[in-house]
């Protein structure tokens, strides 16, 4: 391959690298999947805010279950849903720290709903990405709660029916309301402008975090190639077409200015 | 000498946890042993920093326990059996992990939501390791409320010694008695942690992580063989029981925490009728004190095993003779304490009129 | 007006052919190898001296294999 332009490669003309608070270990997620966009991303927070050694992260059960092998913080594996209960002993324990959860939609708003919903409600001082992708991933592609009305999945091979399944879930939605909760936000990774949004999305939970002000929550809407069984750039256009609609991107909440 | 004090059993265990330099407590009112976290609301956090919170559940709550754990610092849940069943799946991660804590359980009467009454219904779950795959925790299995104080600095210990959950097995007959207790001398709070755990990366230092999960098979083998060594290792140095009277003793009557207390009485009532029975009560349920029981059964008549249940040590109690004497169980379920003439009824049924 | 110069370097063999970057680039200067890397995906490439540093890549790319350079000729 010839490498066009290579005459300018030099730092001073250096305009993104990947952070240097990812590890090298290489992502073991499918090719497209947006989990490593939103790592890269929380980590280029973590670098530029420089707190790599003031953050504890805490990882879920789900296809991020492995994130503590790329993300160069110090890190714990929860069980499955139990992240934001995790966060809440580290959290107490050390509330100089900032503290993270990463969860998937299954891993957050069907097993752990009860441990999210209550450390929101505590307003407890952490950070939860929330990568809602509608289908359990790790486990190659049930109906997870976030699943769209009619969305096949192999245990909806017939589309959900929400007579028979429930309704897709708005977890976002639900705990913005909590008065403990100081910020929720949803936000894509499927262009790069949303990407850029994301970005300062995190930025701004973790200075919301800085201040105290309570729980925070991003969700990202996300894609899932494999299980949809299309491509990259077709389950991006899925998440645009079909899932944006019923999960509209931008602030829920955010912190009264004080 | 340190502070002598009239106690009930739940608010010692409190107490004891506070002066032991404990960091953090999480847990959800349960009865019999709502008032650990009572008394600790109270002026706790005041008294040495520690974090006191009522999470939502048990299952919130030895997650909690796992997080402050996994971050160095001394933490404990308490909890009643119906409780601690919500907690097996969090005790499995904690103990794979290999992370310090110390848990309470002052057992009810079950199966189910069973009775609020004193029960040993939950040896099973917590000898043989209640939650999944191949763990076990140290199990202390207080007798008096003076052990209930005492195994709090010994549970932490051990815990940190070996980065194993600890686990006090009391009942609720212990927990909402009142006794004498001396209590220990108010401890510091640790300051300094162990470099496993996850306080923050430490500059030029590697991260670290705490995790429960190996997908490749050789090298979870490997994670079970280094648990399973300490297992080996615990069993050969912790292992606490005290006897009584067995120098002499034809008979032994034995059984843990209330059981044996109330065995106690029995021996002594046995005695006075003349028959020679001693006692041997196991301090340590698990790991289990196997050879004392072997080594004196060669010279006994028989075995009468005492439990608040439908038989349970009897099973370890039996592995441990070895068919080496009769064993024989007597127990109550359900919130019914054995009396020590019930005792000595079915030991005499057993032993002394039946001959066998 | 100032003319911008830019180029990418990829890490190929980290590279998993997803395409996001090669559909972000409004240059079209990306496309997908002929060749294959160890792990056996085609990979993304630089097909022509168009770019000029945006990012997009950068930023879509899952797997941080894309480092962009960018100069400004005045």
């Amino acid at each position: 391959m010839s490498n066009f332009n290579s005459d300018i490669i030099s730092p001073e003309n250096l305009v993104y690298k990947k952070p240097s608070t990812l590890t090298d270990t290489p992502l073991h997620y499918c090719p497209g999947c947006g989990h490593g966009t939103v790592h890269k991303l929380l980590m280029e927070v973590i670098e530029e805010m420089g707190i790599q050694n003031d953050t504890i992260g805490v990882a879920p059960v789900g296809c991020s279950v492995f994130a503590y092998h790329y993300m160069d913080v110090d890190m714990q594996e929860a069980a499955h849903g139990r992240a934001c209960a995790v966060a809440t002993g580290i959290k107490r324990c050390f509330p100089e720290r900032y503290v993270f959860t990463y969860q998937g939609d299954g891993d957050l708003a069907a097993i752990g709903t009860a441990e999210t919903i209550h450390a929101a409600n505590r307003g407890e001082n952490i950070l939860t990405i929330f990568i809602n992708n509608g289908i359990y991933g790790m486990t190659s592609g049930q109906m997870a709660p976030t699943t769209l009305e009619g969305m096949v999945t192999t245990t909806s091979p017939h589309g959900r029916n929400v007579k028979e399944q429930g309704y897709p879930l708005k977890i976002s939605d639900l705990i913005a309301p909590l008065p403990g909760v100081a910020y929720v936000t949803r936000q894509s990774v499927h262009k790069p402008a949303n990407v850029r949004k994301l970005k300062k999305a995190i930025k701004q939970g973790l200075e919301y975090q800085k201040k105290g002000l309570g729980y925070c929550m991003i969700e990202v809407v996300s894609n899932c190639p494999s299980n949809l069984k299309i491509s990259a750039l077709e389950a991006n256009k899925f998440v645009e077409n079909e899932m944006l609609p019923f999960y509209p991107l931008g602030d829920i909440k955010v912190p009264e200015v004080k | 000498m340190g502070e002598i004090k009239l106690m009930k059993g739940n608010e010692a265990l409190a107490e004891a946890m506070i002066r032991e330099g404990c960091d953090a407590y999480f847990g959800y009112p349960i009865t019999p042993q709502s008032e650990v976290l009572e008394y600790l609301s109270i002026d706790a956090h005041k008294r040495t920093g520690m974090v006191v919170l009522q999470s939502e559940s048990e299952v919130s709550a030895i997650n909690m326990v796992y997080g402050a754990a996994a971050a160095g610092k001394r933490v404990m849940t308490t909890s009643s059996s119906p409780g601690m069943s919500l907690m097996q799946e969090g005790i499995s991660y904690i103990a794979s992990a290999e992370l310090p804590c110390v848990l309470a359980n002052v057992m009810r009467g079950g199966p189910g939501l069973g009775t609020i009454q004193p029960s040993q219904g939950d040896y099973f779950q917590s000898v043989k390791g209640g939650g999944h795959g191949d763990y076990h925790m140290i199990v202390l299995a207080p007798s008096s409320v003076q052990e209930m104080v005492n195994y709090v600095g010994l549970g932490f210990e051990l815990a940190e010694k070996y980065r194993t959950p600890v686990m006090l097995l009391a009942d609720g007959a212990i927990g909402q008695m009142m006794e004498k207790v001396e209590l220990p001398d108010q401890k510091p709070r640790k300051t300094v942690f162990p470099d496993w755990a996850t306080t923050g990366k430490i500059a030029g230092k590697p991260r670290r992580y705490i995790t429960s999960l190996n997908i490749k098979p050789e090298e979870m083998e490997k994670i079970n063989h280094i648990l399973q060594n300490k297992y080996a290792e615990i069993t050969k140095n912790e292992v606490r029981y005290v006897t009584k009277n067995i120098e002499d003793a034809e008979y032994i009557f034995t059984g843990f925490g209330l059981g044996a207390r109330i065995c106690t009485k029995a021996m002594e009532i046995a005695r006075e009728k003349g028959y020679k029975v001693g006692m041997i009560r196991p301090q340590t349920v698990w790991p289990f004190p196997t050879e004392i029981y072997n080594k004196t059964s060669k010279n006994l008549k028989g075995i009468l095993c005492v439990e608040m249940n439908a038989g349970q040590m009897v099973e370890d109690v039996k592995l441990s003779v070895n068919g080496q004497c009769p064993v024989e169980f007597y127990g109550r379920t359900g919130g019914m304490l054995p009396s020590p003439d019930e005792i000595i009824e079915k030991f005499e049924e057993c032993f002394i009129k039946g001959g066998k | 007006m100032a003319k911008l110069t830019g180029t990418v370097v990829i890490d190929i063999e980290h590279c998993k052919g997803c395409e996001l970057c090669i559909d972000a680039c409004p240059e079209k200067t990306l496309a997908l190898s002929k060749s294959i890397n160890k792990v056996g995906y085609r990979y993304a490439e630089q097909a022509n001296d168009n770019c000029t540093g945006c990012a997009n890549c950068s930023l879509m790319c899952p797997d941080s294999v894309i480092t962009v350079y960018r100069k400004i000729n005045k």
